[in-house]
């Protein structure tokens, strides 16, 4: 096949496996206790520049706790995985203001938008300033991209994004099949920096159960060099070997262990509590005015040091018991 | 004869489409809502799929994303979207049920930039998931609104494909053969495809919607089928499942 294309857009992170593997042969604390609080993580995890992703999918067990955190702490430069974010991006696309750029680049599955809730303004402003590199993909293509990573493969053939302006900016390439001469596309294994993955319980050691859809969250914890994690609860290590097919990502995988219940907030977290839509709605509110966000974010990110603070100031135990009755009841 | 609003119209024609018996990957927005009455009235053995993992669930109430918890409640598997895909691409889902885009006569959609890619006009979402469900199953199904902004002749970004530019492009471009556009449920009416040219053409009109009506909101030459029929009004059952099970706060259809 003598006209295979390839994609234009701009390749944000290195597909090589020999550089990956020299990193994951450092990787092999199984055994020692990672326990540490979010400020602490963020702080020794991320560094300007790095290529970030957050697990889950949505506002469904993301990991709002590591992504106000981020914020914060004022982290610069970053280039992040977009495979259905959504609240988590519009968290992240807060950091663009005031001459601030927290992203630089951005692989773009699905961005911008909160699914039926509409799309974030400032998400938008951010996104069509052209200060932030977009590379586009679709959720499958990342999702491949981060299981070739975790297979510790170069890249992954599939079958969808042929023919279309999404392929032409993509940075993946058309292959020929060596078996049946097909056409196919190869999209190149994704090793992020530092991914934040939101699990339902985890060990001191970072072996975590998930309830409910994985998402892309079993490749993502494999494929990506350094791996904070955020739990609901800690549960011991004696807990997870008496049930250990029920483990879904293992403690030597795993950079940091983070204690924070309703660390998904204001997002979904399966069989414990249900998305916030009313503070999600004032979220997309207050983006339609510089001043009423900017007060906004200071009194529920930049005024408080920790996550708990802030779920105590959107009505805390009573409104989790709400969400959670929510969640429980799904038909009500 | 009952009232009805034009949405409440769009998602009963859309949902009678679906068999029992169909597997069918759904999109956000309205077609959550289609799939639920679908399972809700005439179809209790539809397989509905989420791209984020949800495998054939009992939807309890809509969905406000792909991916929260109704999405899995009392499923057959919650697995992952490598999964689902992987379903889609080995050609085990007859649907891919999209929501609003722009649209072009072929089929193709746009929902990721309007203007120049570098720094657009208007960024939307991208992808999703729409690109891939639209690549790899059987018969795509697209239900948005009808007018000249979205129904154009050609899109700023081809983000999920329909018949591309025509007869056999789609197998060309390397995508799974046999797949592409079926229909496109809107507010005027309902399209499909002809056979020879691949081209939109309209199936059937909404109640007292004229065929210059629906051209006139479309920014392309709109062909018709041979038969052009009126679309079945919702009934008194469909209009109480869908008001008071599947959407009693109206996000999809109070809108």
């Amino acid at each position: 096949m003598a006209d295979l294309a390839s994609g234009s857009g701009p390749m944000f992170t290195d597909p090589d496996p020999e550089a990956a593997r020299r990193v994951f042969r450092k990787k092999r604390a199984a055994f020692e206790d990672k326990v540490t609080s979010v400020r602490d993580a963020v702080a020794r995890f991320v560094k300007d520049g790095d290529y970030v992703a957050s697990g889950g999918f949505g506002a469904n067990r993301i990991s709002t706790a590591c992504m106000h955190e981020i914020l914060r702490q004022g982290k610069q430069d970053l280039g992040f995985a977009g495979h259905t974010t959504t609240h988590d991006f519009e968290i992240l696309a807060a950091g663009n203001r005031s001459g601030r750029k927290l992203l630089s680049r951005v692989d773009a599955a699905y961005i911008v938008g909160l699914e039926a809730r509409g799309l974030s303004p400032q998400a938008r402003r951010v996104m069509q300033s052209g200060e932030v590199a977009v590379c586009e993909w679709s959720n499958f293509a990342l999702a491949a991209r981060f299981r070739a990573a975790a297979a510790g493969a170069p890249f992954m053939p599939m079958r969808s994004l042929l023919g279309t302006d999404t392929f032409q900016r993509s940075a993946a390439k058309e292959i020929a099949c060596p078996f049946t001469g097909r056409r196919l596309l190869a999209v190149p294994a994704l090793y992020p920096d530092v991914s934040f993955i939101h699990v339902h319980e985890s060990d001191p050691c970072g072996n975590c159960r998930i309830r409910g859809i994985a998402v892309a969250d079993f490749d993502l914890a494999r494929a990506s060099k350094r791996l904070v994690v955020t739990t609901e609860r800690l549960v011991t290590t004696d807990e997870i070997r008496r049930t250990p097919e029920a483990t879904v990502i293992p403690a030597f995988c795993v950079d940091a262990v983070c204690e924070a219940p309703f660390g998904s907030y204001p997002g979904n977290m399966a069989g414990a509590y249900f998305s916030d839509e009313d503070h999600l709605k004032e979220w997309l509110e207050v983006e339609r005015d510089e001043d009423r966000f900017e007060a906004f974010l200071q009194k529920y990110i930049y005024g408080v040091e920790r996550f708990e603070q802030y779920v105590e100031l959107c009505g805390g135990a009573e409104r989790l018991k709400e969400l959670r009755e929510m969640e429980l009841h799904p038909g009500l | 004869m009952p009232d009805y609003s034009a949405t409440e119209l769009s998602i009963c024609a859309a949902s009678r489409m679906l068999e029992d018996g169909a597997t069918v990957g759904v999109g956000t927005g309205a077609p959550c809502a289609t799939a639920m009455l679908a399972q809700k009235r005439h179809a209790p053995r539809l397989l509905v799929a989420f791209e984020a993992g949800g495998l054939a669930p009992l939807l309890p109430s809509m969905p406000i994303s792909v991916g929260d918890s109704r999405t899995f409640y009392r499923a057959q598997m919650a697995t992952s979207m490598g999964d689902v895909m992987e379903a889609c691409q080995r050609g085990m889902m007859d649907y891919a049920f999209l929501g609003g885009a722009q649209i072009d006569p072929f089929g193709n959609l746009n929902s990721t930039v309007i203007g120049d890619h570098e720094r657009p006009n208007v960024r939307f979402p991208g992808s999703g998931g729409g690109n891939d469900f639209a690549s790899l199953c059987w018969r795509t199904m697209v239900m948005t609104e009808h007018d000249r902004r979205r129904f154009v002749e050609r899109l700023d970004f081809l983000t999920t494909p329909g018949f591309l530019t025509g007869p056999g492009a789609r197998e060309v471009a390397g995508l799974p053969g046999g797949g592409g556009p079926h229909k496109v449920i809107t507010d005027l009416a309902v399209m499909g495809y002809d056979p020879e040219t691949c081209r939109m053409r309209v199936e059937s009109l909404h109640p007292g919607v004229t065929f210059e009506r629906v051209q006139e909101n479309t920014g392309f030459e709109l062909l018709q089928a041979p038969h052009v029929r009126e679309t079945a009004p919702p009934d008194e059952d469909e209009l109480r499942i869908l008001r008071e099970e599947v959407d009693p706060y109206g996000y999809i259809i109070g809108r």
